[in-house]
């Protein structure tokens, strides 16, 4: 590593002046397409059409920052994007704030910006304003990037627990825990036949177009932390039903099945970063389900559950015919057999 | 009523006389009044929620000679816990007589546990000239259901699941004649006016015909049965079948987890030894399975338990399973009816829809079960039972125990093997078994014991004791249940004092805890401790060396995965080499486990007894999966020689070091022997030898250090044939007073009463 060249990240580079000039010009610039951005003015500035906004923030940290299926800067976009598409909005205008590690190679930073700008296209939206800060070596781990998005929600939308109903069907637009399995294998090294890919993916077309087809959308969710069991089990709380989950219909691929079984792992406590769960009238299950397969990341979409009057549990029916209770992940899971 | 004028003799007392324990359904009021009229007294007894209330009017010497009496000869099955009297003004009663049951305010009357068949009640089954000929639901004050029949107390027919059932004229007859054995019991039915069997199929549909001839011909064509028992419903097959123990075992998803027979004594003796303390529990009223050690010609099929030695065998103890071995068939299989990891099936519906997949027939009948009990279970080792799971026959019998609390404590158990225990007074009121509770099915049997046991015993726990572990079921319940205090107890503290309160001791001891895996005070997975304490709190004093288990709860499944831990952990290269040449079939994983181990990712740190037993079984090539909990540490413990012959093998060498005793030495010797070909049956024995060396070196330095003397043995690999006998030989010579288990298990199951003792002695430190 050439400590003098131009090669690698210099503390220099997020101190204002020239080095961080040529950041911005030569790289930002080059990849993120946006003639709000392009003004280089101290906020960004744009009108606002009638309606009700949504707006979120999410700051992303990757061990290791590239990953089988993608790289933290996807993992920047997508996050953001997704958590304002499963809040029934439109998602237009993202921020970019990139620290640091010192010593970071610019060809990493561009392959991180670069897959950013990739996923912003996909997902139609625009970088409209940032910030760099360079920090000490050993004060960070490489890079850290915070994204803050904002979107306009769909007109007529209305998604919240208090729309869930008994009775209301349990919906995933595809197969769990890809994205878990695909950063711990990176990070520690597992290697299994058939690598798993992360499904790190813009989720606000598909979304996009589920709530233009069906009224009976009560509410969305990413699984991401925590995995499906998490999310389900905030929803039960929230809302004081019980949600019963379907093993045999939990889609979850045979490579991640395989990989997760030897790392002691569950599937459905496993982060995603492409799937989304539904809730959703009864009625209109069904016809949601065709929806979802007709876009590209809902090809494997199913109902695998359904609400029930209860007290905020979350049950799993299980393929061996018990019924397991889901509870929050509680740190690390340590064997109970005794 | 009162004909004072007449009483006003002289020396003519009343004495009020209540006693508590087990008095009721045990034939305790028809023995007062036989005694009472024995005696010429005057007066009433009945059942009251607090026991058996008499008045008795007579002479003073009279009424103290009838006392004297009561205590010495009460009936077989009763049992007294407390007896106490007032002197009242007598008031002239003209007679002796029982009268109703009254409830009172407190509820102190035991409910007795369920009664094995007794010998009058089989004779007359079997007699046709007897109006009780045939009938499946025969029983009398001796014999018959009870804990799994009742829902109240007093114990009384309205009370249980008989009340359904009015009793005809005969029946009654005998119910209101103080001179008949079923004066007062409860449950007594005959054909005429009791429940019925009924035989029907998957459908639930009736099969036409003569049930018993039907349910023997299709056993003999190799066809399984659910069989509604005392406590749930059994599923049968004929044992000597080996097709039909194959489709079973298929079915019920159980690979190799041993499969527990009925049949009679006689049977029993021709295919495994029964000694006389084995007989003496085989034909106990509690009716135990009891793990009894095959004939070296036995020729019952592997499959009922592979690759053991042993085989658990229980008597018919009641009078349907009678029946169905006095036919073609001399041995049957009498394994619980579950799905994998679920309670038993209890209810007709239910069960239908729970073994449908497993039974080809159901024979059930029209008495409910009311509380869902399973088989018990005891090892007679030595001269010692170790009762392995304390079921049907012992519970609701209370364990007495040193401390005394003023308010009640629950202990809520573990999450396996899971019972709990209502501590009341000095009485521990263990629950039966729970089982698993990681299903809403387990919490709900946990739950609906727990009320019924609370009605039973008529308490409401205050103080609650559960285990420290954050993922334990059975802690999330407990903290949901409302107390003045909750006490988070430590797993292996709680079999320590399980096994003092087992023995009614409250003094500091050296705690010996060889166990599975229970969550430490320092976030590591326990398992072999020595341990000081008494029953508010310990030290840990020594333990086992840290290893990993790579992939967590998935290698408590696998055993090979903690052989490749303790292999990189104490040969590094040499051992990853061996890993390699040991367990090259399984490929890619075998690389998965070593990333495992090596970079730490979801492999908890552990100084488990039972993980270092199923290292040594993976590394002899015996059990690679455990299909049930400790089959690999129970195929090693199969393995060893004769205890006599046994302890002369000299052990693998290990050291301590501070507090941890380092194994290291074990797995380079056995990896040397296995190298050197050295039989398995001599590698497993040096290795049960070591742990015993490691125990005894342990408590030796504590002993020198503290002067403690008294040490008790808990957990889980207490089990162990082998290590049982020979530290019962070993630590008593070395000058210590040795304390084991011997009413409740030591196993798990035993947890909920060292919970409820430890909680109890908290709650009254802080009032
Ligand atoms: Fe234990
Ligand atoms: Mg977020
Ligand atoms: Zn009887
Ligand atoms: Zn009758």
């Amino acid at each position: 590593m050439k400590e003098n060249g131009r090669d690698i990240v210099l503390l220099a580079h997020g101190d204002g002046g020239a080095l961080t000039h040529e950041l911005i010009n030569n790289l930002f610039l080059r990849h993120f397409e946006s003639n709000i951005l392009k003004t280089l003015t101290d906020a960004a500035v744009f009108s606002v059409n009638e309606g009700r906004m949504a707006i979120t923030t999410d700051s992303f940290v990757v061990d290791p920052p590239f990953f089988p299926g993608g790289d933290v800067g996807k993992l920047a976009v997508c996050g953001t994007v997704n958590d304002l598409a499963v809040s029934g909005a439109r998602p237009v205008y993202l921020t970019a704030s990139f620290i640091l590690e010192e010593g970071l190679p610019l060809a990493d930073l561009e392959s991180i910006v670069q897959s950013m700008a990739g996923a912003c296209g996909v997902a139609g939206v625009e970088i409209v304003t940032g910030d760099t800060k360079v920090v000490e070596k050993g004060h960070l781990d490489k890079i850290f990037i915070n994204t803050t998005g904002v979107g306009y929600i769909f007109p007529g939308v209305d998604l919240g627990y208090h729309r869930i109903k008994p009775g209301d069907k349990v919906l995933v637009n595809g197969s769990l825990g890809q994205h878990g399995i695909a950063v711990l294998c990176k990070r520690y090294g597992f290697d299994f036949a058939g690598q798993v890919m992360s499904d790190c993916a813009p989720l606000n077309g598909i979304t996009s177009l589920l709530l233009k087809e069906i009224r009976g959308i009560k509410i969305m969710r990413d699984l991401t932390r925590g995995g499906l069991a998490t999310t389900a089990k905030e929803i039960a709380s929230a809302c004081g039903l019980d949600i019963w989950l379907d093993e045999n219909c939990i889609p979850v691929d045979a490579g991640v099945k395989g990989a997760a079984e030897m790392l002691g792992l569950d599937p459905l406590y496993l982060a995603n970063e492409g799937k989304f769960m539904v809730i959703v009238s009864p009625e209109e299950a069904e016809k949601a389900v065709a929806v979802m397969q007709g876009h590209e990341l809902g090809r494997d979409a199913s109902i695998i559950g359904e609400v029930k009057p209860g007290k905020g549990n979350v049950y799993l029916s299980t393929s061996l015919g018990g019924t397991k209770l889901l509870d929050l992940m509680a740190g690390s899971p340590l064997p109970r057999i005794c | 009523m009162a004909q004072r004028s007449n009483a006003e003799k002289k020396g003519i007392v009343r004495y009020r006389i209540i006693v508590k324990g087990i008095v009721q359904g045990v034939g305790f009021r028809p023995f007062i009044y036989n005694l009472a009229r024995f005696y010429r007294l005057k007066g009433t007894v009945a059942n009251t929620s607090q026991g058996v209330l008499i008045e008795a009017e007579g002479q003073e010497e009279t009424v103290h000679a009838f006392l004297a009496s009561l205590k010495e000869k009460h009936p077989p099955l009763s049992r007294i816990t407390a007896l106490e009297w007032d002197v009242l003004e007598p008031c002239g009663y003209s007679s002796f007589a029982i009268i109703p049951s009254g409830e009172g305010l407190g509820k102190e009357a035991l409910i007795p546990p369920d009664v094995a068949l007794c010998a009058d009640c089989a004779r007359e089954i079997m007699d046709p000239r007897d109006r009780h000929y045939g009938y499946p639901f025969t029983n009398c004050t001796n014999c018959g259901p009870r804990f799994t029949i009742v829902r109240g107390v007093p114990y009384d027919r309205a009370k249980t699941s008989m009340a359904r059932f009015p009793m005809c004229p005969e029946c009654a007859r005998e119910y209101h004649d103080p001179g008949n054995r079923r004066f007062h019991a409860q449950p007594a039915a005959c054909p005429a006016c009791g429940p019925q069997v009924e035989l029907v199929d998957r459908q639930g549909r009736k099969v036409e015909g003569n049930w018993l001839e039907l349910s023997w011909r299709f056993l003999q064509d190799g066809k399984i049965l659910a069989v509604k028992g005392l406590g749930g419903f059994h599923l049968v097959c004929d044992a000597r079948n080996r097709a039909a123990l194959k489709t079973l075992r298929r079915r019920k998803g159980r690979e190799a987890k041993p499969l527990a027979v009925m049949c009679l004594l006689e049977t029993a003796r021709k295919y495994c030894y029964v000694g006389p303390e084995e007989e003496k529990l085989l034909s106990s009223p509690q009716a135990p399975i009891v793990i009894l050690t095959k004939r070296a010609d036995c020729n019952l099929p592997d499959e009922l338990a592979p690759g053991m030695k042993t085989l658990g065998i229980m008597l018919p103890y009641t009078p349907l399973h009678l029946m169905l071995l006095n036919g073609p068939l001399e041995i049957l299989v009498m394994t619980s009816g579950n799905r994998n990891g679920l309670p038993l099936a209890k209810d007709n519906g239910r069960a239908l829809e729970e073994l449908g997949g497993i039974a080809d027939y159901f024979l059930w009948h029209n008495r409910e079960i009311v509380n869902r009990c399973d088989d018990s279970v005891v090892a007679v080792i030595g001269d010692t039972a170790q009762i392995l799971r304390r079921s049907r026959g012992y519970v609701p019998s209370p364990v007495k125990v040193a401390v005394k609390s003023s308010s009640p404590v629950l202990g809520a158990g573990g999450d396996m093997k899971n019972t709990f225990c209502l501590l009341k007074g000095n009485q521990a009121f263990v629950s039966q078994h729970i089982g698993d509770l990681g299903s809403r099915e387990g919490e709900a049997h946990f739950f609906a014991s727990l009320e019924n046991l609370k009605n039973l015993i008529g308490c409401e726990p205050e103080v609650v004791g559960y285990d420290m572990h954050p993922g334990y079921r059975s802690s999330r319940l407990a903290a949901g249940i409302p107390a003045k205090a909750h006490f988070a107890v430590q797993h292996h503290h709680a079999h320590m004092v399980s096994c003092l309160a087992d023995n009614g001791v409250d003094e500091e001891a050296i705690g010996v805890i060889l166990d599975g895996t229970g969550y430490g005070t320092d976030g590591r997975l326990w398992g072999f401790e020595i341990l000081t304490g008494d029953c508010t709190d310990f030290t840990r004093e020594y333990h086992l060396a840290y290893v990993p288990l790579p992939g967590g709860e998935q290698a408590v499944r696998y055993p090979w995965r903690t052989a490749v831990a303790y292999l990189m952990k104490y040969l590094s290269a040499q051992g990853e080499s061996l890993a390699d040449c040991l367990f090259q079939s399984r490929g890619q994983e075998l690389e998965v486990i070593k990333r495992l181990v090596a970079t730490g990712f979801n492999s908890p740190l552990s100084s488990s007894c039972g993980r270092l037993f199923d290292a040594v079984s993976a590394l002899l090539g015996l059990c690679y999966y455990n299909s049930y909990e400790g089959q690999a540490a129970i195929e090693l413990g199969e393995m060893v020689l004769d205890p006599a012959e046994g302890k002369r093998l000299i052990p693998y060498p290990f050291f301590i070091e501070g507090k941890v005793i380092h194994p290291g030495g074990v797995i380079a010797g056995v990896a040397a022997d296995l190298e050197r070909g050295v039989a398995r049956e001599i590698i497993a024995t040096r290795f049960h030898n070591t742990v015993l060396a490691m125990v005894r070196e342990a408590v030796r330095r504590v002993a020198e250090r503290t002067h403690i003397k008294t040490v008790a043995l808990s957990g889980g690999a207490w089990q162990n044939r082998y290590l049982f006998s020979l530290a019962k030989e070993i630590l008593p010579g070395d000058g210590y007073r040795l304390l084991v288990h011997r009413q409740v298990p030591a196993n798990d199951g035993g947890l909920s009463l060292g919970q409820a003792v430890i909680a109890c002695r908290r709650w009254q430190q802080c009032v």
